[in-house]
């Protein structure tokens, strides 16, 4: 691939979805690219380049930024983050928010939906304590196709196996075929949306916990910062942060602050030492 | 070391099973089928047994009843790894008293996850 070529897929990329590709990924572009060209009626990537730079048509931009997302998941993914969301956050919650008994979550790269159906698990798995509590999981991601997978709750036998306990799948599972499909009532504890974390976060509401997880790794450090200090303004003071393992606030805002011995787990810095200690009690 | 029985009537399997085992530490001793691997068992318990469905002699099920009734033999974690892969099989190992289940085919993150799962990593 030219390197103008690279520039210019790579400049559109960053502007679109804030994924920063380098250059030794330039193969992901080929081998992701090319398909779009084929099915496009095109001969090669270099056409499909062509016609970006000549007509920039907002369906193409679109399938681009897209296939270029990576969309891997699985349930419970790393254990920890879904313990300390059982056994910290939501007690917490369940105690600050007994008046209200309303609490939304929000996964805000939801993928193909493993993080918030093993969030909405959690709670099925406790509605004897939830009795006449009104808990909300909203999904959202910039890819319309792993929304549109994750609202049928259809997964292969390798998905279901990563990270899904045996006694879950028989309990919510339904297989159709080769694959597995998520029962209707945990389906329906999840609402997904398409939405950009570029864009202004004016429409979604706010929130008491938000899931972040493994999409802050592709931005670069501005994009974090300026993601995490708008997610800050969408929690109130009590409200909690799930990075993933391989992300950090740290050196990107002080709007957040690890809660120490609770790996993955951020509170805001506005928290009180009460709330602070209530997350660390676990 | 923990030790893990791999109880499959097929070598090839059960070369594959041995070496992702080994590489996650465990101590690897191998069954052709299921009475075999309850001559072993009755001789020393093992503390996992990565087991197949389908096989001469005595089938995995078998094998996991019989074992259940065996002195000592509610201690070793049994995790099934089958081609079978529908929900009847799956709910009736799972009755017989195995931990978790594997459908085939299945590889080193799949067999590392489940293990993870019932606590031996
Ligand atoms: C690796 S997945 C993470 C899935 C899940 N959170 C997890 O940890 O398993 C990353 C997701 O982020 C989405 N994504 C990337 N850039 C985005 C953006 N600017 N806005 C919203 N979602 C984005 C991708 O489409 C992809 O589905």
């Amino acid at each position: 691939m030219k390197s103008e070529d690279f520039e210019l897929i790579s400049g559109l990329l960053k502007q679109r979805s804030g994924l920063i590709l380098p250059k030794d990924k330039v193969y992901l572009l080929e081998s992701r690219l090319t398909p779009i060209a084929h099915r496009r009626g095109l001969d090669s990537l270099d056409e499909l380049v062509s016609e970006v730079r000549l007509k920039r048509k907002e369906d193409l931009l679109t399938e681009i930024t897209e296939a270029m997302t990576t969309n891997e998941s699985f349930f419970f993914r790393d254990n920890k983050p879904f313990d300390l969301f059982k056994d910290s956050v939501l007690p917490q919650l369940l105690e600050s928010r007994a008046s209200r008994k309303k609490i939304r979550i929000w996964c805000a790269a939801a993928s193909t939906g493993q993080e918030p159906y093993s969030l909405a698990i959690i709670l099925k798995e406790l509605s004897a304590k939830l009795v006449g509590w009104n808990i909300e999981i909203i999904g959202t991601d910039i890819s319309q196709k792993v929304l549109d997978k994750a609202k049928m709750g259809l997964f292969s036998q390798f998905e279901v196996q990563r990270g899904l306990p045996i006694q879950l799948l028989i309990k919510y599972f339904n297989q159709v075929g080769e694959l597995w499909q998520i029962s209707e009532d945990i389906r329906n504890m999840v609402s997904y949306r398409k939405y950009n974390l570029l864009d202004p976060y004016t429409l979604l509401g706010s929130f008491d916990v938000i899931f972040c997880r493994n999409v802050l790794i592709y931005f670069d450090q501005q994009t974090k910062t300026e993601v995490l200090e708008k997610m800050r303004k969408l929690l109130p003071n009590d409200g909690t942060l799930f990075l993933g393992a391989a992300e950090t606030v740290l050196g990107i805002t002080d709007k957040f602050k690890p809660v120490q011995g609770q790996r993955g787990l951020y509170s805001t810095a506005d928290a009180s030492m009460e709330v602070i200690g209530k997350l660390r009690a676990v | 070391m923990k030790s893990c029985l791999v109880v499959d009537d097929s070598k090839i399997i059960r070369k594959v099973a041995r070496r992702i085992l080994e590489e996650l530490d465990f101590d690897i001793q191998e069954a052709v089928d299921g009475q075999d691997a309850l001559d072993i068992c009755k001789n020393s318990m093992p503390d996992v047994v990565l087991l197949d469905w389908n096989m001469p002699v005595m089938n995995g099920l078998d094998f996991l009843k019989a074992l259940r009734k065996t002195e000592g033999g509610t201690s070793p974690v049994v995790v099934f790894c089958t081609t079978e892969n529908d929900m009847s099989h799956i709910s009736a190992a799972i009755s017989a008293g195995a931990d978790e289940y594997i459908m085939k085919p299945f590889d080193r993150e799949i067999i590392e996850s489940k293990f993870v799962q019932v606590g031996l990593l």
